[in-house]
C-alpha cells in the first residue's frame, strides 16, 4: 500500500457515512423540487442516522444483531479493498458476502414481510450480479488487470474502450442504489405491499448499522463508477466528480419519471441490458485485443 | 443533535370515515409537504417515532392498535387525529366502537377536528416533537421507558376499581 492509497482509505473510512448522506440529502431535495415542494434539509439522511443509533435497542434475536454487524462490516471491508488499490474482483465478492448476511438477517427473524423482502432481494441479485462482473471482466479486458490501481492508471478514460458496460453499470446501478423500482427490496415507500420488506424487522442501532452499511455501499459504488473517467492525469478526478453528480442526477430524474416501476420489469430488463450493452460491448473489446 | 429532526411516522386507520386519513396524506402532498421536517411515512411500526392514530378504537383493531404501540421502540409519541380518535367522536356509541385511542394506549396530543385540517396536523406534530425530544432527553439519563399496553391497560383498570369506589363512597353517604 501506498502513502496515497492509505490515505483515500483513511478518507474512505472516516468520511464516506458523511459523503454519502450529503450525496442522499442533495438526491432528497432534487426530487423534492422535481415534485414541486421543498424537500427536507439538505443533511436530512445524516441527523436520520444519528437518531436510529439514539432509539430504544430491540432486536428479534440474537443472531440478527450479528448478522447485520457483519453486513455492516464486509460493506466498510469491501470498500477499504478498493479504496486501497486492490482487485475489483475481490471487492465485488465481498459486497456480495455483505448482501448475503443481510439477506440471513431478514431471513433469521422467520417474519412474512422480512421473509418476501429476502426473498426479493435475491432475485435482484439475481438481475444485477451478472452486469457487476462482466464490469470487472471489462475492466480487465481493456487494462489487462483487475488491480484498482492499475485500472486508474490508463492513458485513456476507460468510459471511450467501455461505454456499453457504463450503460450497463448505470442501469444496475439505480437498483443497487436502491432508487428504483419502486417496490424493490428495501422500499421506504410506504404504499407498497413489503413494508421495509428487508429491513422491516430491524429497529434502532441495528437499523442504523445496516443504513450505515448502504451509506459506505453507495461511496464505493459510485467509486466504481468513477473508474470508468479516471486516468494517469490528476485532473481526471475533477472529470470524475462532475461525471458522479451527471450519474445522480440522471439517477433521481429516472426515478423520478418512472416512479411506479415495478421489480418484474427490472427482472425482464436487467439480464437484456447485460447481453447487449455489456455483451456486445465485452465482444467488441475481446475482438479488438486480438 | 435533536430526535425532533427526524421524526418518522406511522398512520394507522382504527374505524374513521377516511376523512382524517385523506387530511393525512394531504399533508404529505406537494402544497403542505411534511418532509421539509425531515418527517417519512414508513409504515413500519419498528422504524417510527410518532404513531398517528385516526379513527375511534373498535373490538376488533384494539390487539392491532396495541401490537403497533409495543413495537415501536423508545422514545415514541400517539398523535390521537381526528375527534373519533380523541374520545369516539359521531362513533361514540356505537356497540363496537370502545372509544378512542386512549382506551387501549397512552394518548401524548389529542388533534380534534372532522376531519382533523393538515395544518392542524402538522402543528400537533410539531408539538408531539417537543415531547419526543423530552422523552429523549430523560430516556438518555436512564430516567424514562414507555408503558408497554398491558402495563397501560392495568393503570386504565386500577383507575376504574378507583372511580367506581369513590362512587359507591359518595351513594352511601
Amino acid at each position: 500500500m501506498t502513502v496515497f492509497s492509505t490515505a483515500a482509505v483513511i478518507i474512505y473510512l472516516v468520511f464516506s457515512p458523511l459523503i454519502a448522506c450529503l450525496f442522499s440529502g442533495v438526491d432528497r431535495v432534487v426530487t423534492a423540487r422535481m415534485q414541486g415542494r421543498r424537500g427536507p434539509k439538505l443533511m436530512q439522511p445524516w441527523y436520520d442516522l444519528v437518531k436510529l443509533f439514539s432509539k430504544e435497542s430491540t432486536s428479534v434475536n440474537d443472531i440478527q444483531k450479528i448478522l447485520v454487524m457483519a453486513h455492516c462490516f464486509f460493506a466498510i471491508f469491501s470498500g477499504a479493498i478498493f479504496f486501497s488499490g486492490e482487485d475489483v474482483l475481490l471487492v465485488l465478492f465481498a459486497l456480495t458476502m455483505a448482501e448475503v448476511f443481510l439477506i440471513l438477517a431478514a431471513y433469521s427473524v422467520n417474519a412474512a414481510y422480512s421473509e418476501l423482502g429476502a426473498q426479493r432481494e435475491l432475485l435482484q441479485m439475481m438481475a444485477y450480479e451478472p452486469m457487476t462482473l462482466l464490469t470487472a471482466v471489462g475492466f480487465y479486458l481493456s487494462t489487462g488487470s483487475f488491480k484498482v490501481e492499475d485500472i486508474i492508471g490508463t492513458d485513456l478514460p476507460l468510459i471511450i474502450k467501455m461505454p456499453g458496460f457504463f450503460i450497463g453499470f448505470f442501469f444496475i446501478m439505480i437498483v443497487k442504489l436502491r432508487k428504483s423500482p419502486f417496490d424493490l427490496s428495501t422500499s421506504h415507500h410506504a404504499h407498497q405491499e413489503l413494508i421495509k420488506g428487508l429491513t422491516g424487522d430491524l429497529s434502532g442501532p441495528v437499523y442504523g448499522f445496516s443504513e450505515l452499511a448502504e451509506l459506505y455501499e453507495e461511496v464505493l459504488m459510485l467509486g466504481i463508477a468513477a473508474l470508468f473517467f479516471i486516468t494517469s492525469d490528476p485532473i481526471s478526478y475533477l472529470w470524475a466528480l462532475i461525471a458522479i453528480a451527471v450519474i445522480m442526477f440522471c439517477m433521481s430524474l429516472i426515478d423520478n419519471i418512472f416512479p411506479r416501476v415495478k421489480w418484474e420489469v427490472l427482472l425482464k430488463t436487467a439480464w437484456l441490458v447485460t447481453i447487449f450493452a455489456g455483451g456486445a460491448n465485452l465482444v467488441i473489446l475481446s475482438l479488438l485485443r486480438k | 443533535m435533536r430526535i425532533s429532526k427526524s421524526p418518522w411516522l406511522l398512520h394507522y386507520d382504527g374505524s374513521s370515515c377516511n376523512g382524517c386519513d385523506i387530511e393525512v396524506l394531504a399533508a404529505t402532498t406537494p402544497r403542505f409537504d411534511v418532509e421539509r421536517f425531515g418527517i417519512i411515512n414508513t409504515g413500519n411500526p419498528k422504524h417510527a417515532d410518532i404513531f398517528l392514530c385516526t379513527g375511534g378504537v373498535n373490538s376488533q383493531n384494539q390487539d392491532v392498535i396495541r401490537q403497533i404501540y409495543d413495537q415501536m421502540p423508545d422514545p415514541k409519541v400517539v398523535l390521537a387525529c381526528g375527534i373519533c380518535a380523541c374520545d369516539g367522536g359521531i362513533f361514540k356509541d356505537c356497540y363496537n366502537i370502545l372509544g378512542g385511542t386512549d382506551t387501549v394506549i397512552p394518548v401524548d396530543v389529542y388533534v380534534p377536528g372532522c376531519a382533523v385540517r393538515p395544518e392542524a396536523l402538522i402543528d400537533g406534530v410539531v408539538k408531539a416533537l417537543k415531547l419526543l425530544d423530552e422523552k429523549a432527553d430523560k430516556m438518555k439519563r436512564g430516567e424514562y421507558r414507555s408503558m408497554t399496553s398491558a402495563e397501560y391497560a392495568e393503570a386504565l383498570k386500577i383507575k376504574g376499581q378507583l372511580a367506581e369506589a369513590a362512587d359507591t363512597e359518595e351513594k352511601d353517604a
